[in-house]
C-alpha cells in the first residue's frame, strides 16, 4: 500500500493548489475533454499549435482528486514548445514518471486521464480546416520529421 | 447505553490491522459485510463433511447437501416472513433477482404504451434492467427526484402514481448513498392502490431491519447474502406465489425443467423453475448462518446501534467547515453517512482515511443519476454495521477533520520547472 506521504508530495500539492496554465486558452486550435466515470475525474485540454505542430501554447481545466488535477498541471507545463512527434512519443510510461510518486494501478488512472485527453487533443482540431494536423494525415512520418 | 462491541471477537478479520499496525476500522459495510466465524466454519464443515450437488444423487452426500440446501430456504422463508418457502428463489445477488423479474415478469406484462417508476435514489442495479426492458419493449421510465432534504414525500409518489399509471413501482428500502430510508408498507400500498406491481430493493435495509414481506404485502423483494455477512455469489428473490407461477422462466437449463423432449420442455415447479444449473449450495448454507447469526443479536439491536453510530459521526462531521453533508438532518435514517468536502476531493479522502486505518468508500456508489441530480460526481461514504464501535466513529470525524485541513489551501507557490 503506498502510504499517504508517498503520493502527496510536496511538488504535488503546489501543482494542485497554484496550478500551471488552468483556464480556458483564447485561439486554441485544438481541444479535447474526458472523464473518468469511476471516480468522476475531468480534464479538458486546449492546445495553440502552429501550421507545422509545435506546441506554443496549453491550457487545461478540469475537476477531481489532487492526482488528477496536478498531474494535468505538470503535463501541461512540460508540452510547450514540444513538437508533435515528441508528444506522441510521451508514453504513458513517461508521464507517470513526470508526476513522480509512485501509484497504485487504481490511481494511475487518475494521473493518465490528462495524458490520455491529451493524445486525442492532438487529434481534434477546433476548426476542421485546421485537419491537415489531425487525424491519419498526421500519423505519416514526414510531418514529424519537417519539425 | 448497549453496545454490540462484543460481537467483533466472533469477527477474525475485524483483528487485524492495516497500515503500519493501526486497528482496522472497517466502514464500509454498504459495499458488503464481513463473515463471523460461524460463516465461516458453515462454509469449511460443508466442503470437509457433506458436500454433494443438489437434487441429483441418490447417494448419501447428496441427500445431505440437497437436505441443508432446503433447510437453508425455509430459514430464509423465516427470515423474511413469507408465506411458503418456494416463494425463497435462490439467484447469484440483488442484481440477478431484479433481472431475473426486470426480463421474466417484464417480457410477459410490459409492452409499449407502459411506465416503470423508479426513484432517482436507485441503484444501477434496479435502474438497467428496466432500461434494458425499455430497449426490448419500448416501455416509458420515469424517475421520483429527490427533495432537497434528501427525501422523497409520500404525497410525491402518490402524485407520481396517479401520473403516469405506471405497470411497476420499483424502488429500494434504503438508500446505498443518503441513509434514507423509505415508509415501504406505505408506498406498495399506495402502488397497489394505483393497479401497478412493486419491487422493493432491499440490499441496503434485509441487514439491518427486520424483514416482513407479508406486512410489506410488496410482489418482489430482493437481496443479497454478502451484505449480511453472508457469502457473496448468493442473493434472495422472493416472490408472492401468483406471480412467480405465472412467470415464465429466465434462465433454461438443467434443474429448472419438469420434462425434456427433442421439441421442447416442460418447466419445473417453483422453486426449482428458476433455479437453473447447479445452484449456490454452499453459499445457501453459509447464508442460513448469516441470517441465523444477525437474527441471534437482533435486528432490532441492530439497527439501534447503527443509528447511533451514524448519529454520532453525523453530528460530528456537521461541525467541519466546508463539509457538505449528503443526507436527511433527520434521524430516521440508517448507517449509512456520505458527504463531500470543499478542499479535497472523494478519492483523496479515501486514500488518507486509509492511512489512518479507516475503510471508506469514494465515487458514486453506483448510482450516477442521483449523483448527478446532486450536483457532484463524487462522495465519500462511511456505512456502519453492528460491530462497529463509538471509537471507530469518533476516530473517523478525526480523520476528516485532519484531510480537510491537510488539503486546505495554504498560499503554496509551485516551483518554476528546472529546465533540461
Ligand atoms: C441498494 C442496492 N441495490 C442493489 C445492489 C446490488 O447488489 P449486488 O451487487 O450484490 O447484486 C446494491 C449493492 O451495492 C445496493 O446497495
Amino acid at each position: 500500500m503506498a502510504s499517504e506521504q508517498d503520493i502527496y508530495e510536496e511538488h504535488v500539492l503546489d501543482h494542485y493548489e497554484d496550478p500551471y496554465h488552468r483556464g480556458p486558452l483564447n485561439g486554441a486550435t485544438h481541444a479535447h475533454e474526458a472523464d473518468n466515470p469511476l471516480c468522476g475525474d475531468q480534464i479538458h485540454i486546449d492546445l495553440k499549435l502552429t501550421p507545422d505542430g509545435k506546441v506554443v501554447d496549453a491550457w487545461f481545466d478540469g475537476e477531481g482528486c489532487v492526482i488528477s488535477q496536478a498531474s494535468a498541471s505538470m503535463l501541461v507545463e512540460t508540452i510547450e514548445g514540444k513538437t508533435l512527434e515528441e508528444l506522441q512519443q510521451f508514453s504513458a510510461q513517461n508521464m507517470l514518471a513526470l508526476f513522480g510518486p509512485k501509484l497504485t494501478p487504481n490511481r494511475q488512472k487518475c494521473c493518465l486521464l490528462s495524458w490520455r485527453v491529451l493524445q486525442s487533443a492532438i487529434h481534434s482540431p477546433l476548426n476542421p480546416s485546421d485537419d491537415e494536423l489531425g487525424g491519419p494525415s498526421f500519423s505519416g512520418p514526414s510531418l514529424g520529421e519537417e519539425s | 447505553m448497549p453496545t454490540l462491541t462484543h460481537c467483533r471477537d466472533d469477527f477474525p478479520i475485524l483483528q487485524r490491522s492495516v497500515a503500519d499496525g493501526i486497528p482496522l476500522a472497517f466502514l464500509d459495510n454498504a459495499a458488503s459485510t464481513q463473515r463471523p466465524q460461524s460463516v465461516i466454519n458453515a462454509i469449511t464443515d460443508c466442503y470437509e463433511r457433506y458436500y454433494a450437488n443438489v437434487h441429483r444423487g441418490i447417494h448419501t452426500l447428496s441427500e445431505e447437501s440437497t437436505t441443508r440446501y432446503e433447510k437453508s430456504r425455509t430459514s430464509l422463508a423465516r427470515f423474511v416472513n413469507a408465506e411458503h418457502d418456494h416463494e425463497i428463489i435462490y439467484t447469484a445477488g440483488a442484481t440477478a433477482a431484479i433481472n431475473t423479474v426486470a426480463r421474466s415478469w417484464g417480457n410477459e406484462n410490459v409492452t409499449a404504451n407502459d411506465t416503470i417508476l423508479l426513484t432517482i435514489a436507485e441503484h444501477h442495479a434496479n435502474i438497467v434492467p428496466w432500461q434494458q426492458l425499455a430497449a426490448s419493449v419500448g416501455c416509458r421510465i420515469e424517475f421520483l427526484p429527490l427533495q432537497d432534504d434528501f427525501n422523497i414525500e409520500t404525497d410525491a409518489v402518490r402524485s407520481a402514481l396517479e401520473r403516469f399509471q405506471p405497470k411497476m413501482f420499483a424502488f429500494t428500502a434504503a438508500s446505498n448513498v443518503l441513509g434514507t430510508t423509505f415508509p415501504v408498507t406505505e408506498w406498495t400500498r399506495l402502488a397497489h392502490e394505483h393497479g401497478s406491481t412493486v419491487l422493493i430493493d432491499a440490499a441496503q435495509s434485509a441487514p439491518h431491519q427486520v424483514m416482513d414481506v407479508q406486512a410489506w404485502n410488496a410482489d418482489f423483494v430482493v437481496f443479497s447474502g454478502h451484505k449480511v455477512c453472508g457469502p457473496n455469489g448468493i442473493g434472495v428473490l422472493y416472490g408472492k406465489e401468483k406471480l412467480l407461477e405465472a412467470m415464465p422462466p429466465f434462465l433454461g437449463g438443467g434443474g429448472m425443467i419438469r420434462r425434456v423432449t427433442t421439441d421442447g420442455f416442460e418447466p419445473a415447479e417453483l422453486p426449482d423453475k428458476f433455479e437453473a444449473g447447479t445452484p449456490p449450495i454452499v453459499e445457501a448454507i453459509a447464508l442460513e448462518s448469516a441470517v441465523e447469526y444477525v437474527t441471534a443479536i437482533g435486528l432490532d439491536e441492530i439497527e439501534k446501534h447503527e443509528q447511533r453510530l451514524a448519529t454520532h459521526a453525523d453530528t460530528g462531521l456537521r461541525q467541519i467547515e466546508g463539509l457538505r453533508m449528503i443526507g436527511p438532518e433527520t434521524r430516521d435514517r440508517n448507517g449509512i453517512v456520505s458527504f463531500v468536502l470543499n478542499h479535497a476531493h472523494s478519492h483523496d479522502v479515501a486514500h488518507a482515511l486509509d492511512a489512518s486505518g479507516i475503510a471508506v468508500r469514494a465515487g458514486h456508489h453506483c448510482t450516477m443519476p442521483l449523483h448527478r441530480a446532486l450536483g457532484t460526481s463524487a462522495t465519500t461514504r462511511a456505512s456502519f454495521y453492528f460491530y462497529n464501535t463509538m471509537d471507530e466513529a469518533d476516530r473517523l470525524i478525526a480523520a476528516v477533520a485532519e484531510v480537510q485541513k491537510k488539503f486546505a489551501p495554504t498560499g503554496r507557490k509551485r516551483q518554476p520547472r528546472s529546465s533540461g
